[in-house]
């Protein structure tokens, strides 16, 4: 509280009360301070709203009055037909993207921290493991995932094998979960190398055997590290259940193609891109504020 | 005399080629507090460290109530938990609260109940004087006050010997006394410790015998009184010396 004292908002009463006893009132100098804090405050918003104005202004002014407003405007932005077919939309986003984020996003940090895990561990008995999942990482972080959902998708139904399924929906979920495993699986490592090798000595000291230590005493740290950039990792995973749609599942963005192949107007891509912006917005908002949050607490800790 | 609860004998240790401890020998009878002390790199914490299995060493013994751990056999896991160690760093798990920070290796270690190992922590912190901190993450304490949760987390598995690795060098000069006094508490109820410091009056306070390192050899060692007030080696001299201009005598 106290160091809001001089910080000079003029909000501050000219007399408050001393901790010990009397009155505290501003000197002149500290008088004439604020005031010329508040003229500086008053200037800045002053400069800031008229340059604004003007740039904004005069971009928009350009872009309405261009001879293609028109057109573009009933191309891209013809929202009673959008409105119309939303519910179309909304169907593909919910039914597709939706549960596929859900369960990939599951399936993913299982199997990207058992991935870590294996790739962090110093057991001699996990060395094929520790082998094979680093060449699966590096593998499936190098590929585009375009590709795989090809390979997963139209490859595995062209073997024909017995008891495996041709869903499309299911094999593009399997193929999305293969490559953010990979992105996942690196990210929580390297939270794991960031912990200080003093917390694995006081723990060990504490007689916890080496499981213990990762599950108590590492992992906690670690994951709480790699928050933000796991966040990261889901928005994108939102947004790349859309390519699951080249294999034929009807999501948000091939209810839109269906809808515009349909009609020439683009309105319907304008839509599903406006119904993914509603989900990753506020999510990379939140991740901004986790973001700067563990920032601030890795500061402090720094200077404790 | 019954066996010392620790025995080094002729230990030796190096990083690649960089000899660090050179035939240390010491003996640590129960309820005795042995000190080392020496310029920093001198191999202070480096032997602390070979002791709780944290290093391997490269030749000698070191036994713990006349059982040797350093054999191959040994399970290091087995012989951490009858020793506590205090690190110059505090080293407190950040992610825990100071209760359970205490409570984990009762629980995880010794398979106490939440509830008994809560007790047990609670009465030591009450003993310590920190029962309010208690439900308090690590980064609200002052250095001090960390440091003793440390102690205090070392000391709830009742370990056989507790070694303090200089465990006051992270704290500014008012927080130093609230932890000696902590550790002066220790030894007046009978614990056996190992403790390497560059405090040289809190030495002369807690040793029943100080050791002189440099470069990784004991140059002389006895009681506090000959060590630090009329030592013979002419090296234990200047380093005191030394100390003393510090201002830490």
């Amino acid at each position: 509280m106290s160091d809001e004292i001089g910080r000079g908002d003029g909000s501050i009463p000219n007399s408050v009360p001393y901790s010990f006893g009397g009155q505290w009132s501003p000197s002149d100098i500290e008088i004439e301070r604020r005031a010329a804090r508040k003229r500086n405050v008053r200037k800045n918003a002053l400069k800031a709203a008229l340059s604004s104005v003007l740039v904004l202004g005069t971009l928009g002014t350009i872009v309405v009055t261009s001879p293609g407003w028109k057109v573009l405007s009933v191309t891209f932005f013809h929202w009673s037909y959008g409105f119309s077919i939303l519910p179309k939309i909304l169907i593909g986003f919910f039914e597709s993207n939706v549960i596929l984020t859900l369960i990939a996003s599951t399936c993913v940090a299982i199997i990207g921290l058992t991935l870590a895990l294996i790739r962090t561990s110093r057991s001699p008995a996990l060395t094929p493991f520790r082998i094979l999942a680093t060449i699966y990482v590096d593998l499936f972080r190098g590929i585009p995932m375009l590709l795989i959902i090809l390979l997963v998708g139209f490859g595995i139904p062209a073997l024909q094998l017995k008891g495996v399924t041709n869903d499309v929906f299911i094999l593009g979920i399997i193929a999305v979960i293969i490559t953010y495993s990979a992105y996942v699986a690196e990210v929580i490592r390297s939270g794991i190398l960031t912990v200080h090798p003093s917390q694995r000595a006081a723990a060990r000291s504490l007689g916890l055997s080496n499981f213990q230590t990762l599950r108590y005493v590492v992992l906690p740290q670690a994951i709480r590290r790699v928050t933000p950039p796991l966040l990261n990792d889901l928005v994108a995973l939102i947004k790349d259940t859309g390519l699951v749609s080249i294999l034929g599942v009807t999501d948000a963005i091939r209810a839109a193609q269906i809808e515009a192949s349909r009609t020439f107007n683009y309105t319907p891509y304008v839509m599903a891109a406006c119904i993914f912006l509603l989900v990753t917005i506020p999510l990379t908002r939140y991740t901004d504020r986790t973001l700067r949050k563990s920032i601030e607490r890795q500061n402090a800790q720094g200077q404790a | 005399m019954s066996i010392p609860v620790l025995e080094i004998r002729d230990v030796r240790k190096a990083f690649g080629s960089e000899l660090v401890l050179e035939d240390i020998s010491i003996a640590v009878p129960e309820h005795t507090a042995t000190v080392l002390i020496g310029a920093s790199g001198s191999g202070k914490s480096t032997l602390l460290r070979c002791i709780n299995l944290l290093e391997l060493i490269d030749d000698g013994i070191i036994k713990l109530d006349g059982e040797e751990i350093t054999s191959v056999e040994t399970d290091p896991d087995v012989v951490r938990r009858k020793l506590g160690m205090v690190f110059q760093s505090f080293n407190l798990f950040p992610h825990m609260k100071v209760l359970e920070n205490i409570i984990l290796a009762p629980m995880r270690v010794h398979g106490l109940s939440r509830d008994e190992a809560s007790e047990q922590a609670m009465e030591l912190l009450k003993r310590f004087g920190l029962s309010e901190k208690a439900d308090q993450y690590p980064d609200r304490l002052s250095g001090g006050q960390q440091q003793r949760v440390a102690i205090i987390r070392s000391l709830a598995v009742a370990p056989r010997l507790l070694l303090l690795d200089e465990v006051t060098s992270a704290l500014d000069p008012v927080l130093v006394n609230e932890v000696l006094s902590t550790v002066r508490d220790l030894k007046d109820q009978g614990m056996t410790m190992v403790i390497a410091t560059h405090e040289m009056g809190f030495a002369k306070q807690v040793a029943d015998e100080v050791c002189f390192l440099e470069k990784g050899r004991i140059l002389e060692w006895g009681t506090p009184e000959r060590m630090l007030e009329n030592p013979s080696n002419p090296r234990t001299k200047d380093f005191l010396q030394r100390v003393h201009e510090a201002g830490r005598l």
